[in-house]
């Protein structure tokens, strides 16, 4: 490994240990604001104990997502100064926002997790809407920063200066509403399927049943209505990077060959050196279809892309057929369960329904996860698509190999720490939540 | 608008050093703190900090925001050439707020707390330390642009007794705010006693190691003492400083007001900071051969430092307020030890 290819993992690596975390912060505080909420209306004190015993997981959570995401603000100076130094002014509105967004989430948190009995109640529950609300807008800023990466706009590019700063156009560039919209749906899901997985599971061990089928129910909700927006979503993001990066679309696709009637691929083991696909389920025209609106116009294929300038094609693919198989997946269960809350009632005690909730615990991070390396990898060999090449923006030092040893063994720790709490979390639930030994 | 972007850095560094610091200290008490003491200076500092902890630290992110868009080739220098040391700083951070959580959300109480605590408390000295080394090392005239073998390049950069001295001195100053702004916190007088004591002998450290940084600085031919002494705002600032001094040192002896306290030692350190900074204004690296890198000339185009001054108006604006009743409304019952 050379010092390179260790700063892109180290990147990758740091933004994706961070992004479980972000994920988190920004969708529990909704999932704990419904419980509140009920608590507050019902006094059903199993809505206390939920909204409880989530924020305390939530705060490892925050507490760990703040951490590393702190290293992030330091790691992109440490590893890209040749980058930061020219789009730090270009990119940075939405860093400057999100200063007051974080801000705003850490006051709201200090407010909500030690106020409880301390302020009016539902000045209490607000903060708790206020950090949710807070996070997600976070995440669209960072998010809209990341676009500008995929579609640079706000500056003129003229014989290597970069000239005319306008931060606000930089910030609304082509991308971010596709990426930002489609990043908060996934959030949505990947929280919501982790944590209904995680009751569900509690409840087919028959532990605590009726704690964890309340805890269930709230968070399965938003993990299916997040399940069935996402493909739309996702459709319109690949339209939206046909025009930005036919480059990336074609390494998504694997599409080697400009054609009319293009096929979509499903699946298949991308051949780069011979440039085929095999044992792939092609679709006739539907690629055309997706990305033009009829089935013959011609889709760009690596073809029309110099070869230096062509993302790595398999790594793209598959990240992106994962990303997809795991939507359908999970768009598939949000059916089920629609079906089962609208018109079967029945199935909801079915275990079947449950174990299928338990299978999808990890499926939305495994695809977030994805999705961010079909963003990022799709990119190559341009950290500032079609500007800068990301290979001109790696910091100078040497042995980042090393430091790339280190910071793999750190996350590995952390995470490894992190489950270990949040195992022990829910296995005391029992103990301190159980609603026959505590007075109402 | 630079102006307005240059206050926000300076109020930014000033209140992490305050706040942060503070809060770094904690461990630092610790740290220093004898066995059969430990679990009441760190029930004492939970309650006290818990609820701003993660407020405290984004003074941190502010500061470097603010100096990745509006001064991108300060931040692109400071970070290749002190790679090493915001590294390991990292490292501290990282460390510290896990296992500050971690100790406080871990649902079963068993011996992972040991492992929780000895971590809290060591990154608790390493964090501050290499932040002194840091901030140190930008103004030695060390860094060198041109260098290219490692060792000078990012070895020599920040390694030197004059930036290790900085670093103990900024341990000092970190356990003593957190020592003065403990006091105020703990309700029985044995402990009261102890957290003036312990005030008392951080507030010496930092003296002591104050004139060791300067001894060294002296001897590795930085001037310093022309920095702190050279102009008129320099001298009265420190010299408000020592008055301040032995005021808090009445004080202290006297079971004065919490608040005046408090007030006091948060007073001297914005005054070292002000001596210190307000004399090389506006270079905020000094580089080897005279060179150096500033805040009016190596700021970015006009547009970004504005939309930048804007968006940080605005913040503050939603910020200011929300911290003042947070701040308020954990801290209403301190302070009443002198009744
Ligand atoms: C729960 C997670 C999840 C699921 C089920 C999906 N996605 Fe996704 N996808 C993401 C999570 C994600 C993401 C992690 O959030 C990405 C990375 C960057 C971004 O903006 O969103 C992403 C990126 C991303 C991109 C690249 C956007 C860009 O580079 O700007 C495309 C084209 C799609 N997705 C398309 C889809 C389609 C057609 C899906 C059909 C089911 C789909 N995604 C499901
Ligand atoms: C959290 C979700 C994200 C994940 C999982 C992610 C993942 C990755 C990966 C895997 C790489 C390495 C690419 C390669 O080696 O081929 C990378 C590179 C990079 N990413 Fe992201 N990324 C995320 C979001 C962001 C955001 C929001 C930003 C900045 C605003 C960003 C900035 C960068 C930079 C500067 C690089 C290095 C240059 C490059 O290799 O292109 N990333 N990221
Ligand atoms: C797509 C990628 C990202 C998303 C969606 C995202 C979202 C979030 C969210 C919602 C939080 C607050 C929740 C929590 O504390 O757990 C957070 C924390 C943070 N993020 Fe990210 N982030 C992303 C990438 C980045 C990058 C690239 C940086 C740095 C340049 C960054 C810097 C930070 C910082 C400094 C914090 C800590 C704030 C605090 O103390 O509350 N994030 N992120």
């Amino acid at each position: 490994m050379n010092d390179f290819i260790a700063a892109r993992s180290q990147m990758g690596l740091s933004l994706g240990f961070h992004i479980v975390f972000s994920c988190i912060g920004m969708v529990m505080p909704f999932f704990m604001a419904v419980a509140h909420f009920y608590w507050l209306r019902t006094n059903n004190i199993v809505y206390k104990n939920i909204t409880k015993a989530w924020s305390k997981g939530v705060a490892i959570f925050f507490a760990t997502g703040a951490v590393s995401g702190t290293v992030l603000s330091f790691e992109l100076g440490l590893l890209w100064p040749e980058f930061m130094k020219h789009a730090g002014p270009i990119f940075g509105m939405p860093f400057s926002l999100e200063g007051t967004a974080f801000f705003i989430e850490a006051i709201a948190l200090g407010f909500f997790l030690y106020g409880w009995d301390r302020f009016n109640k539902w000045f209490h529950w607000l903060t708790g809407v206020v950090v949710g609300v807070s996070g997600l807008v976070s995440g669209i800023l960072v998010v809209a920063a990341n676009a500008w990466m995929n579609s640079p706009a706000g500056f003129d590019f003229v014989n290597g200066q970069y000239l005319n700063i306008d931060p606000v156009k930089a910030m609304f560039n082509d991308a971010w509403f596709s990426q930002a919209l489609h990043m908060c749906i996934a959030a949505f899901s990947a929280t919501g399927f982790a944590v209904a997985g995680i009751h569900a599971l509690m409840i087919l061990k028959k532990q605590n049943v009726y704690f964890h089928t309340q805890a269930f129910r709230i968070a399965a909700v938003f993990a299916c209505v997040a399940a069935l927006l996402q493909p739309l979503s996702g459709d319109i993001s690949a339209k939206d990077v046909s025009k930005r990066q036919p480059a990336k679309l074609a390494a998504m696709e694997a599409h080697f060959h400009t054609e009319p009637a293009a096929p979509l691929l499903i699946g298949g083991i991308p051949d780069v050196a011979a440039q085929k696909v095999n044992y792939g389920l092609q679709i006739p025209g539907l690629l055309s279809f997706m990305v033009h609106g009829d089935f013959k116009t011609p889709v760009d294929g690596l073809d029309k892309i110099p070869v230096e300038n062509q993302p790595p094609v398999s790594i793209t693919h598959y990240a992106f057929q994962i990303m997809v198989g795991l939507g359908m997946v999970m768009l598939l269960i949000a059916v089920c369960y629609f079906i089962a809350i609208l018109k079967k009632k029945s199935w909801l005690s079915r275990q079947w329904l449950l174990r299928m909730f338990v299978i999808a615990t990890p499926m939305g991070f495994i695809a977030v996860e994805a999705g961010w390396t079909v963003t990022e990898v799709g990119r190559q060999p341009w950290i500032i698509n079609g500007i800068m090449r990301t290979a001109d923006a790696v910091t100078p030092m040497p042995g980042i190999v090393y430091s790339f040893y280190i910071f793999t063994a750190m996350y590995i720790s952390l995470s490894l720490i992190v489950t270990f709490l949040l195992y022990r979390q829910i296995k005391m639930v029992g103990k301190i939540y159980d609603v026959k030994n505590q007075a109402v | 608008m630079i102006y307005v972007v240059i206050v926000y850095l300076w109020t930014a560094i000033l209140l992490y050093i305050l706040l942060g610091g503070a809060d770094f200290g904690a461990g630092i008490i610790e740290l220093f703190t004898s066995e059969k003491n430990k679990q009441h200076t760190r029930t004492t500092m939970y309650r006290a900090i818990a609820p701003i902890w993660e407020a405290n630290h984004m003074w941190l992110i502010i500061a470097i925001v603010v100096l990745f868009v509006g001064f991108p080739d300060i931040y692109a220098t400071i970070s290749t050439h002190l790679h090493i040391p915001l590294v390991i700083m990292l490292f501290g951070i990282i460390a510290r707020g896990t296992a500050f959580t971690f100790r406080n959300y871990d649902a079963v109480i068993d011996n992972m707390q040991k492992v929780y605590n000895r971590i809290f408390v060591y990154s608790s000295f390493i964090t501050p330390f290499f932040l002194g080394v840091i901030a140190a090392s930008a103004v030695s005239g060390r860094i060198d642009p041109d260098a290219h073998d490692f060792l000078s390049a990012y070895i020599f950069s920040w390694l030197s007794w004059f930036s290790v001295a900085v670093g103990f001195f900024t341990v000092a100053i970190c356990g003593f705010l957190a020592a003065i702004f403990i006091i105020g916190e703990t309700e029985d007088e044995h402990n009261r006693k102890r957290f003036i004591r312990k005030a008392k002998q951080m507030n010496v450290a930092a003296v002591v190691f104050g004139a060791v940084v300067f001894v060294v600085a002296h001897s590795e031919g930085i001037p310093l003492d022309n920095w702190l002494f050279g102009n008129a705002v320099g001298i009265i600032a420190i010299t408000a400083a020592s008055l301040s001094l032995v005021l808090l040192w009445y004080l202290l002896l006297k079971k004065g007001k919490v608040i005046i306290i408090r007030v006091l030692a948060g007073f001297q350190v914005t005054m070292i900071l002000l001596a210190i900074t307000l004399r090389h204004y506006p270079n905020i690296v000094i580089m080897k051969g005279g060179r150096y890198l500033s805040l009016m000339e190596h700021a970015g185009q006009d547009k970004a430092i504005y939309s930048l001054g804007m968006a940080l108006l605005l913040g503050s604006i939603l910020i200011l307020p929300a911290l003042f009743y947070l701040l308020y409304s954990f801290n209403k019952n301190t302070g009443k030890w002198h009744e």
